[in-house]
């Protein structure tokens, strides 16, 4: 394979809205250069500020990664410890970058950024690998990626952002780029292709010198590809998850005033549609009352009458007084069948371990339920991609777990629906954010 | 508001996509309507700090349309240092009428007075001080949530903190250990004695903030737009000349046509030269400018690389 067909056109065949700005993340290991990239599309579509530049000017050199190293503890240490949101534009597009850690010790914070964001960029240190070596013993030597670069990539895909991008940086160090390129992507290839990540490019950059960051850097190293600035001015924001029925979760509930809102004596529910999409006439049910109505009226978010789709917030006014409460669901009728017990995969993000048999609080939309961990069912090895056996999880591994919940909720896989199939876990004692749980199909792994 | 036509509005060379600007001010408005809905939702007794400036104005747009006018669900704070520019305080007080939101105003010199703030000298900033007297606030009324109208855009400390920001019952930051935020599932649990800090407007930048100024007409203090005022130079920055902020020796004092890009405490805030007259002129000048909005007016920044991040280590908001 060589290093240009390695790499899946990115300028055919996306479609989508590049209207709105787009969230994307930089991950991959410490000191891949992640900061300096960011530093780097700052200043090159002169974002940065004079006052901005004249801070992270050292000895007359410019240090483009103190641009975001915005902690003392990070300038300190010299590492990125927590997610750094930039704002940019080009002529075409705003951007909304999460600068996230490298570090392992700091995954949660990468996770976090992942969570909202539409693309990632995970960056590659040519300098790191072992790309050169060819043969022994007449056998082609293994070319492993760094750990950090597998786990972000593993990570970016589970949360299902929707276009991961690897940037191959420092080539510039590198004597023979070109060959260094080449064998770099087609390691990147072979694991995505293991891990069934689709790869919405692969650009060779140097971070350092600018070279195909904004700017296409012509004839270097067999790539004819855009910048990646170009890439991600063409990438689409996240797609809301099409073809479920109409499911809402409660997250305000208006009480009776003399509002126009509610002039009928109704209270309106507030929240965001989670999927399908909602207008008067809808018959809706109650999760967990069972109790069934129809919707007589629906506002969007700023009040105005209009039908509204998922992914954005509504005002639901039923046509009966039914008992419903921040943290109840409104559900299309028969669609969902509830359930007590749940195989999820989770990011465990907590220092202290998961173990089987504790309880923790999980939330989902926007309701609160106990969660007892009946099992562990494994462990993914980030390095082999193999499951493995596991009685507990550490901070920072990924594993699937069988989750007993104290009253039953309307789920759907992750891979189906963002906002039904995913829960966070929280310690119910220190109350710190645990997990990010991602609910699978239910037969997968019972 | 602005007579310049829609053609002239996109004309100069820009690095924002004008065209694209309602879209992403939809989308921007429309997160933050969700987290104050969830704020008022989530918490007990949560509190909207409200200055009277234009990141609190446009958050109390925001909150007029997420709750209906006339109807915000929680009171509006402020923490007056004493060192106010009288128009922005008398907007504030209107505004807080207009709506009819209960104000509560809690100041520095009644901390001092208590003995709980003591200056090094007559003459120091008030402005660090505030956090003195936001947590005795805090402890007064027990709030659990404080909307605040901070951007991740003003500052480096800032651009790390989460929409949802846990403190501890010292009401400090703990920056190395925040709670992961994943998708829009706020973890809102508390302990007694912590709260949390809530920023809407995280996401917006101040050109953002401007073009929907702009767009809804939102109603700013006076001095936001062009007015004469006495100043003087001062390390590259236009000082106000006031009671509080005399000239020093051997410095002139000029008239300028000025506006504030922010306001703050008379002793830490600057103006920067302009003409723009209204939101639109102000957008076309945020445009092409080339400082920060901190840089071009806080005295107080200017002395740390870290002293946003220490000030909220200790409880600034």
């Amino acid at each position: 394979m060589s290093a240009t067909t390695t790499a899946t056109p990115v300028t055919a065949d996306i479609h989508g809205d590049t209207g709105t700005a787009l969230r994307f993340i930089t991950c991959g290991s410490v000191d891949d250069g992640k900061s300096t990239l960011i530093g780097r599309l700052l200043v090159d579509s002169k974002t940065v500020l004079q006052d901005q530049l004249a801070g992270v000017q050292r000895g007359g050199e410019t240090d483009l990664a103190l641009l975001t190293d915005g902690l003392s503890a990070e300038r300190e240490q010299g590492i990125t410890i927590d997610v750094a949101y930039r704002y940019f534009s080009t002529a075409r597009r705003k951007f909304i970058i999460g600068d996230a850690p490298g570090h392992e010790q700091y995954t949660r914070n990468m996770v976090t950024a992942a969570s909202a964001a539409d693309a990632a960029v995970v960056l590659v240190d040519a300098t790191k690998l072992a790309w050169a070596a060819e043969v022994e013993d007449g056998t082609v030597v293994k070319r492993e990626l760094l750990p950090q670069t597998r786990r972000h990539t593993l990570l970016a895909h589970l949360l299902r952002v929707q276009s991961i991008v690897f940037a191959v940086n420092k080539l510039d160090a590198i004597d023979d780029a070109g060959l260094a390129f080449e064998r770099i992507s087609t390691a990147l290839s072979v694991f995505a292709e293991a891990a069934g990540v689709e790869v919405a490019g692969i650009v060779p950059i140097s971070a350092l010198k600018g070279w195909n960051v904004a700017t296409r850097h012509a004839d270097w190293v067999g790539y004819e590809g855009p910048s990646l600035l170009e890439l991600l001015e063409q990438l689409p924001v996240t797609v809301q998850d099409e073809a479920v029925p109409f499911a809402f979760p409660v997250q305000w509930v208006e009480k009776f005033s003399s509002s126009a809102d509610t002039s009928q004596g109704r209270r309106v529910f507030w929240g965001r549609v989670a999927a399908g999409h909602v207008e008067p006439g809808q018959r809706v049910t109650v999760l967990p009352s069972n109790q069934t109505a129809t919707v007589a009226q629906v506002l969007s978010h700023t009040r105005q009458p209009k039908a509204v789709h998922a992914g954005h917030s509504a005002g639901i006014v039923l046509d009966r007084e039914l008992d419903v409460s921040r943290g109840d669901w409104l559900l299309a009728p028969g669609a969902f069948e509830p359930v007590r017990e749940i195989t999820a995969t989770v990011a465990w993000l907590d220092d202290e371990p998961l173990v089987a048999g504790r309880v923790y609080w999980a939330l989902q939309g926007h309701r609160w339920v106990k969660a007892k961990v009946a099992r562990i069912v494994d462990r993914v090895n980030i390095t082999t991609l193999e499951s493995e056996p596991a009685t507990q999880l550490e901070a920072n591994s990924i594993g699937d777990v069988v989750l007993a919940l104290q009253q039953p909720l309307a789920v759907l896989p992750f891979t189906q629906s963002r906002a039904l199939g995913s829960l966070v876990l929280v310690d119910t004692a220190t109350h710190k954010t645990a997990a990010a749980v991602l609910v699978q199909p239910a037969a997968a792994k019972a | 508001m602005n007579a310049r036509t829609e053609s002239e509005l996109l004309a100069p060379p820009m690095h924002s996509p004008a065209h694209l600007s309602n879209t992403h001010l939809d989308a921007l408005e429309e997160e933050t309507i969700f987290i104050l809905r969830e704020v008022a939702a989530a918490f007990e007794r949560p509190t909207l700090l409200f200055s009277g400036g234009k990141d609190s104005l446009v958050l109390l747009k925001c909150a007029e349309k997420a709750f209906g006018a006339g109807r915000i669900p929680y009171p509006l704070l402020m923490i007056d240092t004493g060192h106010n520019f009288p128009e922005v305080t008398a907007y504030r007080d209107q505004r807080a009428q207009e709506l009819g939101a209960e104000l509560i105003v809690r100041s520095v010199e009644d901390s001092m007075a208590r003995g709980t703030v003591r200056l090094a000298h007559p003459g120091e900033s008030r402005n660090a001080h505030q956090s003195v007297t936001l947590l005795e606030a805090i402890e007064e009324f027990r709030f659990d949530a404080l909307i605040g109208g901070a951007r991740r855009d003003e500052e480096k400390a800032r651009a790390k903190e989460r929409i949802f920001s846990h403190r501890d019952s010292f009401g400090q930051w703990q920056p190395k250990d925040q709670r992961p935020e994943l998708w829009t599932l706020f973890n809102t649990r508390l302990a007694p004695g912590e709260h949390f800090r809530v920023f809407p407007i995280s996401n917006w930048t101040e050109l953002d903030v401007w073009q929907y100024i702009e767009r809804e007409h939102v109603g700013l203090p006076s001095i936001y737009y062009t007015h004469k005022r006495e100043v003087v130079e001062r390390r590259g920055l236009l000082v106000p000349v006031t009671e509080l902020t005399p000239p020093r020796d051997g410095e002139t004092v000029q008239v300028r046509d000025v506006r504030f890009r922010t306001v703050g405490d008379i002793t830490t805030t600057c103006p920067v030269e302009s003409l723009a007259a209204d939101a639109g002129d102000v957008v076309l000048e945020t445009l092409s400018v080339d400082v920060s909005e901190r840089g071009a007016t806080r005295m107080d920044d200017m002395t740390s690389e870290a002293s946003m991040e220490k000030r909220k280590k200790d409880g600034y908001f």
